[in-house]
């Protein structure tokens, strides 16, 4: 509780402030708290990502970012009533989604009954690893993870692309190859 | 980016201890919480991390971006050729079971070979585009 009260008051920091410089660093602690809630919620490896991705590398990419540009956010042109009624708005429809969740750590939902039981009860006769996110991530679900894998890969070299851009092709009959 | 000796001795000491944290997150996520992913961000943050102390060109010295790079599409070529080394083995792709002379032995094998692949192309992309911002404000 104490911390989703400070996660709010973080969140509403980082709305009201024009400073960047100021925005970036709240938003590494906005990870940082988030990092906590998942220890508190035992997903312990989430956690470490969170903390590791979101308030370190996230924050020095964004630092990287505002030494390229302002740091000083410029005031809106429009009224900012439309924005506000859309978030409000889906916030009211998120939080009566809630309503219909069964609750935390219920063990007969459909997420427990399909194949986990299975997963948790064979892990250590199928794969030997006795941590079950281990065994489902990267045996039972080996494909999935293979996907996300590409995933980080294919960001990775968009990202990649837009920034450096090398060399350039340019189209004609020599089809020259430019260096920058 | 020469700061405070205070940051400089800090990073001197925090950074291999947290590095060699990072192999145990990669070697320990059979037993404990963690595996590629998490090993792969921790270590690059390390490395951003002696970046941003010491300086980019000190940083590019022990990892060259040519390096950082290639250890992007690497990843998924360790993690998809495990998947056609079990193929070629007679069984499903990415389906473990004879890397070992016990099945489950070699499920746990496959697992640990498939997470060098995440770790690899995790940490490679994270500081492959640290590198590319970095370099672009100079």
């Amino acid at each position: 509780m104490v911390l989703l009260t400070l996660l709010a008051a973080i969140t509403i920091g980082i709305v009201r402030l024009r400073n960047l410089f100021a925005v970036v660093v709240l938003g590494g602690i906005y990870s940082f708290l988030m990092a906590s809630v998942m220890i508190v919620l035992d997903a312990v490896d989430v956690a470490m990502t969170e903390a590791s991705v979101g308030a370190g590398i996230s924050t020095v990419l964004m630092l990287g970012v505002l030494s390229l540009t302002k740091t000083q956010e410029t005031e809106p042109v429009h009224t900012p009533l439309l924005p506000v009624f859309v978030a409000v708005a889906t916030g009211a429809v998120l939080v009566f989604g809630t309503f219909a969740l069964p609750p935390f750590g219920a063990a007969d939902t459909p997420v427990n009954l399909h194949v986990a039981p299975y997963y948790l009860e064979n892990s250590i006769r199928d794969t030997l690893v006795p941590n079950v996110v281990t065994s489902v991530l990267a045996s039972y679900r080996g494909f999935d993870t293979l996907g996300e894998v590409v995933v980080v890969f294919t960001a990775g070299i968009a990202v990649l692309m837009l920034l450096k851009g090398k060399r350039d092709i340019k189209p004609g009959p020599k089809r020259r190859r430019v260096h920058r | 980016m020469k700061l405070d000796v205070i940051f400089r001795v800090t990073a001197k000491i925090l950074i291999p201890f947290a590095l060699v944290f990072a192999l145990y997150v990669q070697f320990h996520g059979d037993f404990g919480p963690g595996g590629g992913f998490q090993a792969g961000v921790v270590a690059a943050a390390m490395i951003i991390f002696y970046a941003i102390i010491f300086g980019l060109e000190a940083a590019q010295k022990v990892f060259p971006p040519r390096l950082v790079e290639l250890m992007v599409p690497a990843g998924i070529a360790i993690f998809a050729g495990v998947g056609v080394i079990s193929m070629l083995l007679g069984e499903n792709y990415l389906n473990y079971s004879p890397f070992a002379a016990n099945p489950a032995l070699g499920q746990e094998y496959g697992i640990i070979l498939v997470e060098i692949g995440v770790l690899v192309t995790v940490s490679g992309t994270m500081v492959a585009i640290f590198y590319s911002f970095a370099g672009r404000g100079r």
